[in-house]
């Protein structure tokens, strides 16, 4: 997995709070800074490319590893 | 990109379906829109200082039970906090947010929040019943926000 700023742990956590935590973890971050976000909430993968399309932040990667999901969230 | 707006028209008291209206509110103010939550009748609930919903069966047969229960079982008294207690219990198990704390999200991203004033005085409600930091308006008032929204939903 790439580098990463910080680091945010969103398991167990269910639609919305995994995007809202990570909205405001965004938020302290300085533009180009990355954001590794760990969820198990299935809904997350697609919420995910859906906010980074929204908000205009980069969903640098996302993928799943034994049972979580990991994305990696560029701050623009 | 210029900012969308959201504007939500909340009618319902119900622990449930308290939900909607503060799940999309805090949601969408993550993601840049300008959120109004106009509260109405049973609504008027999520302004309460201390948010204490309830949900019940009753009426209700989509709900799922845990056991097959007559209707006459469900309305005995306990049940309905019976049932409160459960569905609090299963959403901490799933890791559903409590509804104080997406109030709280909903405030801290500024969402506006507005109570009707038409019901709050139909209910005889006062404003130290409400949560400090919300508006007071009526009809003409949404529409002032809801003429300019890009979506508006009533829950």
């Amino acid at each position: 997995m790439a580098d990463f700023d910080q680091e945010l742990d969103a398991s167990g956590l269910n639609c919305p709070l995994p995007i809202l935590r990570a909205k405001k973890a965004l938020a302290a971050l300085d533009t180009g800074q990355v954001l590794h976000i760990i969820a198990t909430d299935p809904g997350s993968v697609k919420d995910f490319e859906a906010f980074a399309k929204q908000t205009g932040n980069e969903l640098v990667e996302s993928r799943e590893e034994g049972g979580k999901f990991h994305f990696l969230m560029k701050k623009n | 990109m210029s900012e969308k707006k959201l504007a939500i028209i909340a009618t319902k008291g119900t622990l449930d379906w308290a939900y909607p209206p503060l799940i999309l509110g805090s949601t969408a103010a993550a993601l840049g829109y300008e959120v109004e939550i106009f509260c109405t009748f049973y609504g008027l609930q999520l302004l309460r200082k201390k948010m204490d919903l309830k949900v019940t069966s009753l009426g209700n047969p989509g709900m799922p039970m845990p056991m097959p229960m007559p209707v006459m079982v469900q309305a005995l008294p306990g049940m309905q906090s019976m049932m409160t207690m459960m569905m609090k219990q299963k959403m901490k198990s799933k890791g559903v947010a409590g509804l104080e704390e997406l109030r709280e999200l909903c405030i801290e991203a500024e969402v506006r929040l507005v109570a009707c004033q038409m019901t709050v005085d139909l209910f005889d409600f006062s404003t130290s019943d409400f949560i400090d930091g919300i508006e007071y308006g009526g009809a003409a008032t949404f529409f002032e926000f809801a003429g300019e929204s890009d979506i508006t939903l009533f829950v």
